[in-house]
């Protein structure tokens, strides 16, 4: 039971007359790697904003990490240890990267001078690099403005940011979307470096060959629903578009849509 | 900074490209300016025999013409006070329009709070309050001053922050408050005759280095501390900042309570140095020290720039000002002039940030 780390029930959240999810029941086992895929419009994102605390539910019940929880906001889920990285990168272009990788959270020295205490620049500096020799995200300078990147840096910086912390779940939304083939290798090896450490996710992505490549299993939404949930070694690309697209829905889900 | 001179991953970077500072372009832009009115004395035929910035009479012990850059200095110092907060208001994505009535109101009440009780043996024409305000230690109306800023301030911030009104407007609002407020206070009357100790405070030289010593303070808080960093991170992108668990809200009371209060404090110097108060101070200040930022390359989208850059635009804009006097250009044409400069700047910035932009 301890196992679980993420379980929803029966988790539903209406647009006043859209009913953009509708009773996803949903588990994440500890060290597990799991792909949220379907059409646009299947509810995936929604899906994504009611854990995260960007939204509020409608219904249903989130359990995180063995406890009933009720989010308020994105900073309170990341608190209790949910990392996520939004399609639309939460960074500050005119600061450079230890600065981002920090924000909120910075290490500070003279912490008896309030919000007036000093940053501990090398220190940052230093956790850093580690950080991202780590998850092995190449930056020329680290030194350079968000702003002087280009867009798979910037991606590279935006998940570098919740790999370098320890947390109890990483959630990703489309993260190679706007990426060209090295930096989407890069990020890939991003992700394979949380699954060594043993660290949970949820990958929201279309692209067939990475969900194959990376994950262990496939949970398939379509108009709001769930509708299929395949362990990999039992499915292959195929199967997947039939689900995606309606053409099959898997027993246990008969009757969902 | 060895540990910066590589990048991860095995990926190098070439130390020499590191950005050029943009300081350094504003530091280049004063001794343009500085020679282009040195030339102008030497050439304009009006002009016999005067050096913008040179002792060109043998009336000081060194070659340069030490009055007009102490005058200079002088000049800018006390608007540079309230440029200083200014930039951390502009940093953080926002605008201080009333920093000038301010020093008007602060003005005003804090004067009324360092009275003498006699004037040459005579009875203070101007006095406000009654016998118990007269002769009061320093340290009463200078506090009195950065409370009523820290008010004024927190007033500003807390409407901008949790009513979400445009900056511009908050401040307007309270541009028109301050500058009543400074009127009503003795109905329009000035409030002189201040005690020996508080004239002390702006006598001489001292706006200058309380301009520097300001000056320092402040570059070390926005480079080097918490709240520096969250101050650009606002400025830059103020969703981000929220997500990452920044108290936006507070922090944005804390920025327009410290720019206040550095107008407050500009305010007491300035009636300290004139030795007497009046409702009409500080008239044009908020925007000649929105310009000092500026020209310093502060960037009116918030999220750049910098003290030192401030400082920098300060001294341009003084050197403009008395180089306008020096080569005896009508005072009309004058402020026309600087309207022009305050323009150019904002449009140079304006092309280096879409220069920067179309490079990556």
């Amino acid at each position: 039971m301890s196992d679980i780390i993420l379980e929803t029930k029966s988790l539903t959240k209406h647009y006043g007359g859209v009913h953009a999810l509708t009773d996803a029941n949903f588990e994440l086992h500890k060290g597990e790697h799991v792909a949220i895929m379907g059409d646009n419009g299947a509810g995936k994102s929604t899906f994504v904003r009611q854990i995260t605390g960007v939204e509020q539910r409608t219904s249903g019940t989130i359990i995180f990490d063995g406890k009933e929880v009720h989010f308020s906001g994105p900073i309170q889920a990341r608190e209790a240890g949910i990392e996520t990285v939004f399609q639309t990168l939460a960074l500050a272009d005119d600061l450079d990267v230890p600065d981002n990788l920090f924000l909120g959270r910075e290490k500070t020295k003279l912490d008896w001078l309030g919000p007036f205490r000093f940053l501990d620049y090398k220190g940052m500096r230093e956790a850093t690099l580690a950080g991202l020799e780590k998850t092995a995200v190449k930056i020329p300078n680290i030194r350079n403005t968000i702003r002087n990147m280009s867009g798979g840096q910037r991606q590279c910086v935006a998940i570098a940011r919740t790999a370098t912390f320890p947390s109890k779940l990483t959630i990703m939304d489309e993260p190679t979307a706007a990426l060209g083939v090295q930096e989407t290798e890069q990020v890939e090896n991003i992700i394979r470096t949380l699954k060594e450490a043993g660290e949970p996710l949820i990958l929201i992505s279309h692209n067939m060959r990475q969900v194959m490549d990376l994950v262990d299993r496939i949970v398939v939404f379509r108009r709001g629903r769930i509708v299929a949930n395949l362990k990999k070694e039992e499915t292959d690309g195929q199967d997947v578009v039939a689900y995606i697209t309606g053409a099959k829905t898997a027993p246990e889900y008969e009757g969902a849509a | 900074m060895a540990e910066t001179k590589h990048g991860t991953g095995g990926l190098k970077f070439d130390e020499k490209k590191r950005s050029w500072p943009n300081e350094l372009n504003i530091f280049i832009a004063l001794i343009v300016i500085i020679a282009i009115f040195e030339i102008l004395g030497q050439t304009l035929p009006y002009m016999n025999d005067q050096s913008f910035l040179f002792d060109s009479r043998g009336r000081f012990d060194s070659i340069f013409n030490e009055a007009r850059l102490r005058i200079i200095i002088l000049q800018v110092s006390i608007i540079g006070i309230i440029a200083l907060g200014v930039t951390q208001v502009i940093i953080s994505g926002g605008i201080d329009l009333s920093s000038g009535p301010l020093v008007g109101a602060t003005a005003m009440i804090v004067m009324s709070f360092a009275q003498t009780e006699l004037v040459n043996g005579n009875p203070n024409p101007k006095a406000v309050f009654g016998q118990w305000a007269f002769d009061l230690p320093v340290l009463i109306p200078i506090i009195v001053g950065l409370i009523f800023g820290a008010i004024i301030g927190a007033i500003n911030g807390t409407l901008i922050a949790f009513t979400k009104i445009p900056p511009f407007i908050a401040t307007l609002g309270m541009f028109l408050i301050c500058r009543g407020l400074a009127q009503a206070w003795t109905r329009g009357k000035p409030v002189s005759f201040p005690t020996e100790g508080y004239t002390q405070i702006g006598a001489g030289m001292m706006p200058v280095y309380w301009f520097i010593g300001l000056a320092v303070v402040f570059h070390i808080i926005l480079k080097y501390t918490l709240y520096g960093k969250h101050t650009y991170a606002i400025g830059s992108n103020e969703d981000a900042a929220r997500m990452s668990g920044i108290n936006v809200q507070r922090h944005k009371v804390l920025v327009y309570m410290i720019a206040s209060m550095l107008a407050a404090f500009a305010a007491i110097v300035l009636s300290s140095k004139n030795l007497t108060a009046q409702s009409g101070m500080g008239i044009f200040y908020e925007l000649y020290a929105i310009a000092m930022a500026v020209i310093g390359g502060v960037s009116l989208t918030g999220g750049r720039g910098s003290i030192i850059g401030t400082v920098l635009g300060a001294m341009v804009f003084g050197v403009i000002q008395s180089g306008f006097t020096y080569i005896k250009l009508d005072a009309y044409f004058q402020l026309m002039a600087m309207g022009a400069i305050i323009i150019s700047a904002v449009v140079l910035d304006k092309v280096r940030q879409e220069r920067a932009a179309t490079r990556t």
